[in-house]
């Protein structure tokens, strides 16, 4: 062993502290894991896995559970609150890493820096509060105007605007990914070497030309490692979306209309789950929205180390 | 520097001396309703006697949860547990105070307490068969009142609570197509409308919405001057929410000490009953004996000081009749 090999006592002292300190994060992750499967086992054991995963019913009062509409919720919810932050948050890197001129970079960075600190309870007062009668009252009722007729998307916008669904979920949810999305891409953009795009300046390239074909080429994976990294994070948001969201149980084609995700669902029913098989559903829940989380960072982490190697190279 | 040692010394003396005078505490953990007013009563009782009461507001199962596997000293819980229920966990259970439940209605021109409803309409509107304030029967109980066409909105509470279980308690006691499709709970699957996350969401959604209903404590209508309803109740009487109307609920209520107090106050028989009530109960562990007389003497204590801050935090007091027959439960059990 190297780390034992060494005759110092304390430097075999500081290797143990920190070996101590580095597994402890593996034993609470299984320990969690092994809590969320032990809790759940009732649940498991009464719905089975493909049953649960695919069965839409959610009632606590007939104790049948299945997860469907709340899987449903958050992948929806998330998905919607990406196509709303990618293009912005990339809009934020371009100009911060090519564009602004030097004293602006720093107010702005700061600024971003700033929005995903505050605590997503503050998200969700605003959002209950402020957002939501701003799209029940102007941007829904638009939205259903300019969609009217349209096949399809119409179909998107049915229903009374309320302002307490997934459209206005997924916009809260948008804004608080932004910063991340944003700042792992300023991060990959500023990885493109300086050398290639002076060349390709100097072979007379526009500022957009480079910014198309050098820069985002040469970032793509780092990028995308970022967006699947706040895809992570939007799955896992619960109190600022808790509630705008309506935690309503079924699966529903209008974005006017409430639904569910995971997380909203724990957050709203654990208190007061009173019987075992629903406390147990809820945990099993838990245990799914562990499994897509691992999935999402196993994808995130791949590409991102696809895309420091190929840079190092 | 050592007179400073000396006068920490002297404090520290004083303050473990403090402590050790003080060393009852008890410990709850229960429904988020009554939480206000036990900790009100908790402050009152801690000046007097130097009793300290914690109580963690962590909801009516985990309340049942904790004293079921005895972590705290007592539990607390807006739904009764069933005597069998009690006599297989060996707890007891009696009740500390009463709540209400009103419906809020946002109609336009209808002022608080003008609209009439029953529970047939009631049950109907949150089934959503009812889908409009001009069916004919609600304008034959409102003959005064000039009604919108739109269409209803419900608004009921995202997430599990003791006022969702009286609520629903109530519609599955008088409409068995309530009963039949969706049943009573603290979380039930709602046929239609939208929902609200706490009392503050489902007032906030009611108050935006146009032609919307929705259901809040008492307590939180009062407080935000919300437009409550009226109701039918069992007598075949239009009553208005109050202080009143819910304590001659619990008069009338038949809380039997034999059954440890288990009872829904819904659809109580009394003339002027509200008739969407319920009283928030306490379970005690039957064999700690011991910490069992404190939380006794404790509530015994309230019973007799506790009504005034009660009402003043808009709950109603038990009725003396109620009180007695829980004392006599208590003396009947070895705790007082």
């Amino acid at each position: 062993m190297a780390i034992l090999s060494k005759k110092n006592p304390i430097d075999l002292l500081f290797s143990v502290i920190t070996a101590i300190a580095s597994f402890s994060v593996i034993i609470f992750i299984i320990g969690i894991l092994f809590v969320l499967i032990k809790e759940s086992s009732l649940s498991i054991g009464k719905f089975g896995i493909i049953k649960f995963l695919t069965s839409t019913d959610w009632d606590p009062v007939k104790e049948s559970f299945g997860a469907l509409t709340n899987i449903y919720g958050t992948l929806l919810t998330t998905f919607l609150s990406l196509i709303i932050a990618i293009p912005v948050a990339i809009g934020i890197a371009i100009f911060i890493t090519e564009i602004s001129p030097n004293f602006l970079k720093g107010p702005i960075g700061i600024a971003i820096e700033l929005l995903a600190a505050i605590p997503s309870i503050i998200y969700g007062m605003w959002g209950l509060f402020t957002l939501s009668p701003v799209m029940s009252n102007h941007v829904e009722p638009f939205l259903k105007k300019i969609t009217a007729g349209i096949p399809f998307v119409e179909i998107l916008f049915r229903g009374t605007p309320m302002g307490i669904d997934i459209l206005t979920a997924s916009v809260i949810l948008s804004i608080m990914i932004i910063p991340f999305t944003a700042s792992i891409s300023r991060d990959s953009f500023n990885l493109t070497p300086s050398v290639v795009k002076e060349s390709a300046y100097a072979i007379g390239a526009t500022k957009w030309e480079v910014i198309k074909n050098i820069v985002i080429p040469y970032s793509k994976l780092g990028v995308f490692g970022g967006i699947v990294l706040s895809l992570g994070r939007a799955l896992g948001e619960t109190m600022a979306i808790a509630f705008v969201l309506g935690n309503n149980h079924r699966i529903t084609t209008s974005l006017l209309d409430a639904a569910a995700t995971i997380t909203v669902t724990l957050a709203n029913e654990f208190a007061e789950a009173d019987k075992d098989i629903y406390l147990s559903s809820l945990f099993y829940l838990a245990l799914v929205l562990f499994v897509m989380s691992f999935i999402t960072l196993a994808i995130a982490k791949f590409f991102l180390l696809k895309a420091e190697r190929k840079y190092s190279r | 520097m050592k007179t400073i040692m000396k006068l920490a010394l002297a404090i520290a003396l004083v303050l473990s001396f403090t402590n050790a005078e003080a060393a009852v505490t008890l410990n709850g953990a229960g429904a988020t309703f009554p939480y206000p007013v036990y900790s009100a009563w908790a402050f009152d009782y801690n000046k007097i006697t130097g009793v300290q009461l914690n109580y963690q507001s962590i909801g009516s199962g985990g309340g049942q949860r904790q004293i079921t596997e005895r972590t705290v000293d007592f539990g607390a819980s807006d739904d009764p547990l069933k005597p069998e229920q009690l006599q297989k966990d060996k707890l007891l259970q009696f009740p500390a105070v009463i709540g209400g439940v009103v419906p809020v209605a946002n109609v336009e021109n209808v002022q608080p307490g003008q609209m009439k409803l029953d529970s047939d309409t009631l049950c109907k509107i949150f089934l959503g068969e009812i889908k409009s304030w001009s069916d004919e029967s609600i304008r034959k109980m409102n003959p005064g009142l000039k009604l919108p066409q739109g269409e209803i909105t419900v608004v009921y509470r995202s997430d599990g609570s003791g006022t969702t279980a009286i609520f629903t308690h109530y519609l599955a006691e008088t409409c068995p197509a309530w009963k039949d499709k969706v049943g009573a709970g603290k979380a039930v699957k709602f046929p239609v409308g939208i929902g609200g996350k706490g009392n503050e969401g489902v007032a906030n959604y009611v108050k935006r919405t146009p032609n919307s209903i929705g259901y809040v404590e008492f307590a939180y209508a009062k407080q935000n001057k919300l437009d409550y309803t009226q109701l039918k109740n069992k007598a075949g009487n239009f009553v208005v929410p109050g202080f009143e109307s819910f304590e001659d609920a619990a008069e009338s209520g038949d809380f039997d000490p034999k059954k440890d107090f288990y009872l829904w106050l819904t659809n109580a028989p009394g003339k002027g009953s509200w008739p969407i009530a319920g009283a928030t109960f306490i379970l005690l562990a039957k064999e700690k004996a011991d910490v069992n007389k404190n939380i006794v003497k404790f509530f015994d204590w309230a019973f007799k000081n506790g009504d005034n801050k009660a009402k003043e935090l808009t709950y109603v007091p038990l009725p003396k009749s109620l009180k007695d027959k829980i004392r006599a439960y208590w003396k009947a059990n070895g705790l007082q």
